[in-house]
C-alpha cells in the first residue's frame, strides 16, 4: 500500500466557471504511475477528440510522481496539452520548484479546463483554488516584471512555484512556453499559448507537508546512496561543472553543431559561446531545481553601459543551456558572448521557445538569402548570419507581428515554409523545429518518431555518437530498435518524474527500490511493461489527432550537410520509421 | 561547548533545498512538513537566496514571548522545545527577526533546530555548517 495517497489526487480547474474539485485517482496512479504515464491517461479522458488546441476544450494536464518528495531529482513536472503548433500531442518538462510544490500542495495531478473570459491567475493553497484578477498584468512588456509582481504578491515563499506566461503566449505565438522560476521553462510545443488562450497568465502553487515512509531506515540508507552519486558520480560531473553547455565544443568539433541554419556542422565562432568561455568570463551564479544538488542551471552575468550615460551600468543574470547556445548562436552564426546573451535575454523576456524561434529566424535568413522573401516581408529588417540587432528585433515582431509575415512566423517553420516556400530547408520534424545536434541518421529518426519530436524522448545524438566513434554502420533496423527500447525507459523515468540527467543513477533496481520507499511493490517486468504502454498510449492519441509517420516531412538540408555519422539518405530515415512504427 | 547552525557563505547557495529536505528525514519524514530549516529566494532566483537557520541566540527572543514555557533556553544559546506545554500560539514565530521559527502545518507548533548538523551534511556547496556557539565566523548568520 502507497504509505501516502497524496500523489494520487488529481485536481481539476474550471476556468469557465471558476469552479474547483479534487478526485483520487487510483486507477491513473497505481498503474501508471505519475508524470508521462498519469498525463496522457488523463489528456486521453479529458481532451476530446479533435479539439482545438486554443479552444476552452483543450485541457493543460500538470502531473508529478509518487518520488517527489522523497528523493532527489524527481524533480520535474510533465505538462500534457493538446499543442497548438502541432496541432497534435503536446509535452513539455519543467523542473524548478514546479513538481515539489505541486505535491508539496498535495497533488498528483493538476488538470485546468474551459477558459476565462477576462485574463486570471491561479493560486493553489491549502487546499484551496484562487482565481486572481490579471487584467493588469495583461500585456505587460516583460515576462520577468510578471514573474516579481506575483512574487510579491503572495505568499509561500521558499515553499511555491510561479508558473506564468509572456507576452509571446498571450498573443498566440503557437511556440510561447510558460517560464517557471524565471530560469526554467515548459519550452516547446505551446503550452504558453494555451495559457494564453485560456487567459490563463499564471499559476502559483504554495505547500509544505510531510510524506510519511513505511521505513525511515530504509529510506535514509537509500537516499544516502543516491545524493553521493548525484553529487559525486563522474555521470553528473559535466552537468554540475559546466553545465549542458559543455556539448558544445566536443560536437562542433565532430562537426555535429547546427551551423547558419544547418549549412555547416561546424562553426568558427564556437569557442566564444562554448561552455568554457561562458564559464570563465561570464558565469555568475549556479541554481538547482528543488531537491536536486546537482544545480545545472547556468546564469551568465551580463554589464551593458548604457551609451549616453557614463557611470550607468545594467547587470543581467541570463540563463544558458546547450540547446540555447545552439539556437541563438551557431544556428544563426551569433559568435559574439554579448550577442548571445542578449538574445537570449529578448526570448526570455517576450516568453517564447529558444529552439523554435532559432529555427525559425534561421530558415529566415537563408529565405532572404536566396530571394524568397525580401525587405517587404521582414518589414525592413536585413536578417543576416551573424547580426544580433536585426535578430533581437524580429524576436519582438515575431510577438508584435506587425505584417503577415511575421504572423506566419509566430507559427513556426513548416508554416512559414508552406507560406513563402524554402521547405527544404525548413527544419522542423513532425512539425516541431530541430535541436541541437546534427550528429548522424539516429538523430533525425529519432526525432521523427519520438512521441514528442524532441532530442528528449530517446536520445539518437547518443547513437550516432558512439557509432562515429567506433567506426560502426548504423541500420534501419538497429537504430529503430535502440532507439525504441531508450524511448520505453524513459517513459518509466518521466512517469517518475526523474530528470532524465539523472537517468545514468537511477537504474532498473533503484527505481524499484526508491518505489518500494514510498510503499509501492511493482516487479522489474510490470515497470517494463508500463513504459512500453505509456509510449503506445502517446501514439494512440497521436493517430487519434491525425498523426500519420508515413505522412511525415524531411527537410533536404539534413542529407546535404555531412554529420559526424557518414552519410545517410531519405529511405534510411523512411525505413527506420517504418521500423519503429512496425514495434511500436 | 553548544553546537549551533551556522550559514557560512550564503552566495554558494544554488537553492536545491537539500538541508530542508534533510532536516525532515532526520526526524523520519519526507516531504518538507517538519523542516526547521528554510531557504528562500532573495527577490526572486535572479538574485540569490537566504538561507534561514536559528542562530542559537543567547538571549532568544522566540523564548522570552512564550507565554507557556515551552521553549527552555539551552545553556550557551538557543532554545529546546518542550511540545506538551506548547498552546501553538505563533508568537515564538512572530518573535524571531530572522523567520528561523518555522510552524508544523498541522499542529501549529513550532518546529524548533535541534543544532544536530544533519542538514550541513547534505549542503552540496559547504554554505552550512555546524560551528561552537560564541564561535564568530565570517560571513556569520
Amino acid at each position: 500500500m502507497p504509505t501516502d495517497d497524496t500523489w494520487q489526487r488529481v485536481l481539476t480547474i474550471d476556468l469557465t466557471r471558476k469552479e474547483f474539485a479534487v478526485d483520487v485517482r487510483s486507477d491513473v496512479f497505481g498503474t501508471d504511475i505519475g508524470g508521462t504515464g498519469a498525463a496522457i491517461r488523463l489528456l486521453t479522458e479529458t481532451c476530446p477528440a479533435g479539439a482545438d488546441a486554443r479552444g476552452p476544450d483543450n485541457p493543460v494536464v500538470l502531473a508529478v510522481g509518487p518520488l517527489v518528495g522523497l528523493f532527489p531529482l524527481a524533480s520535474k513536472t510533465v505538462a500534457m496539452f493538446k499543442s497548438p503548433h502541432t496541432g497534435n500531442l503536446g509535452e513539455s518538462h519543467a523542473g524548478g520548484r514546479s513538481a515539489v510544490s505541486i505535491r508539496m500542495a498535495g497533488y498528483g495531478a493538476i488538470i485546468i479546463r474551459g477558459a476565462s473570459a477576462s485574463p486570471v491567475y491561479l493560486v493553489l493553497e491549502d487546499g484551496r483554488v484562487h482565481f486572481r484578477d490579471a487584467s493588469a498584468l495583461w500585456g505587460l512588456r516583460s515576462s520577468y516584471t510578471v514573474g516579481s509582481v506575483l512574487r510579491q504578491r503572495e505568499g509561500g515563499s521558499g515553499c511555491r512555484s510561479i508558473m506564468r506566461i509572456g507576452r509571446a503566449g498571450e498573443v498566440g505565438v503557437t511556440y510561447a512556453g510558460v517560464i517557471t522560476e524565471t530560469y526554467r521553462h515548459f519550452g516547446r510545443l505551446g503550452l504558453g499559448a494555451v495559457f494564453g488562450a485560456k487567459k490563463l497568465k499564471g499559476l502559483v502553487v504554495i505547500g509544505r507537508r510531510s510524506l510519511p515512509v513505511a521505513d525511515p531506515r530504509a529510506y535514509r540508507q537509500l537516499y544516502d546512496g543516491l545524493y553521493q552519486a548525484a553529487t559525486s558520480s563522474p555521470l553528473m560531473r559535466k552537468y554540475h561543472e559546466l553545465g549542458t553547455a559543455m556539448n558544445v565544443l566536443p560536437l562542433n568539433s565532430i562537426g555535429g553543431l547546427p551551423t547558419r541554419n544547418l549549412q555547416a556542422g561546424v562553426f568558427d565562432g564556437a569557442e566564444t559561446i562554448s561552455g568554457e568561455h561562458l564559464a570563465r568570463h561570464h558565469l555568475g551564479r549556479r541554481l538547482a531545481c528543488a531537491h536536486c544538488p546537482v544545480a545545472c542551471i547556468h546564469l551568465a552575468a551580463l554589464r551593458t553601459p548604457y551609451p549616453r550615460d557614463p557611470y550607468f551600468y545594467k547587470t543581467e543574470m541570463i540563463g544558458y543551456d546547450h540547446e540555447l547556445i545552439y539556437a541563438l548562436g551557431s544556428m544563426l552564426g551569433v559568435g559574439r558572448t554579448d550577442d548571445l546573451l542578449r538574445l537570449l535575454d529578448e526570448v526570455e523576456v517576450q516568453g517564447l521557445d529558444v529552439m523554435s524561434t532559432g529555427v525559425v529566424l534561421a530558415w529566415a535568413t537563408e529565405a532572404l538569402e536566396r530571394g524568397l522573401i525580401s525587405g517587404r516581408e521582414t518589414d525592413g529588417l536585413p536578417l543576416a548570419w551573424g547580426e544580433a540587432g536585426p535578430y533581437r528585433e524580429a524576436i519582438r515582431r515575431i510577438v508584435s507581428q506587425p505584417n503577415e509575415f511575421y504572423r506566419a512566423l509566430a507559427r513556426g517553420v513548416d508554416h512559414a515554409a508552406a507560406r513563402y516556400g524554402g521547405a527544404d530547408f525548413a527544419l522542423a520534424f513532425g512539425g516541431n523545429e530541430m535541436p541541437g545536434y546534427h550528429t548522424g541518421p539516429a538523430a533525425h529518426a529519432g526525432w521523427l518518431t519520438g512521441a514528442r519530436h524532441s532530442h528528449l524522448d530517446n536520445a539518437g545524438y547518443g547513437l550516432d555518437q558512439k557509432a562515429a566513434a567506433a567506426g560502426e554502420t548504423l541500420s534501419p533496423d538497429g537504430v529503430a530498435r535502440a532507439l525504441l527500447a531508450e524511448e520505453r525507459w524513459r517513459q518509466v523515468l518521466t512517469s517518475l518524474v526523474i530528470c532524465l540527467f539523472a537517468r545514468g543513477i537511477y537504474d532498473e533496481a533503484t527505481v524499484q527500490a526508491a518505489l518500494a520507499v514510498a510503499g509501492l511493490d511493482l516487479a522489474p517486468g510490470d515497470i517494463h511493461d508500463a513504459g512500453a504502454r505509456i509510449l503506445r498510449a502517446k501514439h494512440a492519441f497521436k493517430v487519434r489527432e491525425g498523426f500519420r509517420a508515413d505522412e511525415l516531412r524531411l527537410p533536404a538540408r539534413i542529407f546535404e550537410t555531412a554529420s559526424p555519422a557518414g552519410p545517410f539518405d531519405e529511405a534510411f530515415l523512411r525505413e527506420t520509421v517504418a521500423c519503429y512504427m512496425a514495434n511500436l | 561547548m553548544a553546537k549551533r547552525l551556522s550559514v557560512v557563505d550564503m552566495d554558494r547557495c544554488v537553492g536545491c533545498q537539500s538541508c530542508m529536505f534533510a532536516c525532515a528525514r532526520r526526524q523520519g519524514d519526507g516531504g518538507l512538513g517538519t523542516a526547521c530549516i528554510g531557504v528562500r529566494s532573495a527577490g526572486g532566483i535572479r538574485k540569490g537566496f537566504v538561507v534561514v537557520v536559528c542562530r542559537a541566540c543567547p538571549d532568544p527572543p522566540c523564548a522570552n514571548v512564550c507565554p507557556t514555557d515551552a521553549l527552555q533556553i539551552r545553556p550557551g544559546g538557543g532554545v529546546r522545545l518542550r511540545p506538551e506545554r506548547c498552546i501553538a500560539c505563533g508568537r515564538c514565530a512572530e518573535a524571531c527577526p530572522f523567520g528561523a521559527v518555522f510552524r508544523d502545518h498541522h499542529t501549529g507548533k513550532p518546529l524548533i533546530c535541534v543544532y544536530c548538523g544533519y542538514c550541513a551534511r547534505f549542503c552540496p556547496y559547504d554554505v552550512i555548517e555546524l560551528q561552537e556557539t560564541g564561535v564568530l565566523h565570517h560571513a556569520d548568520g
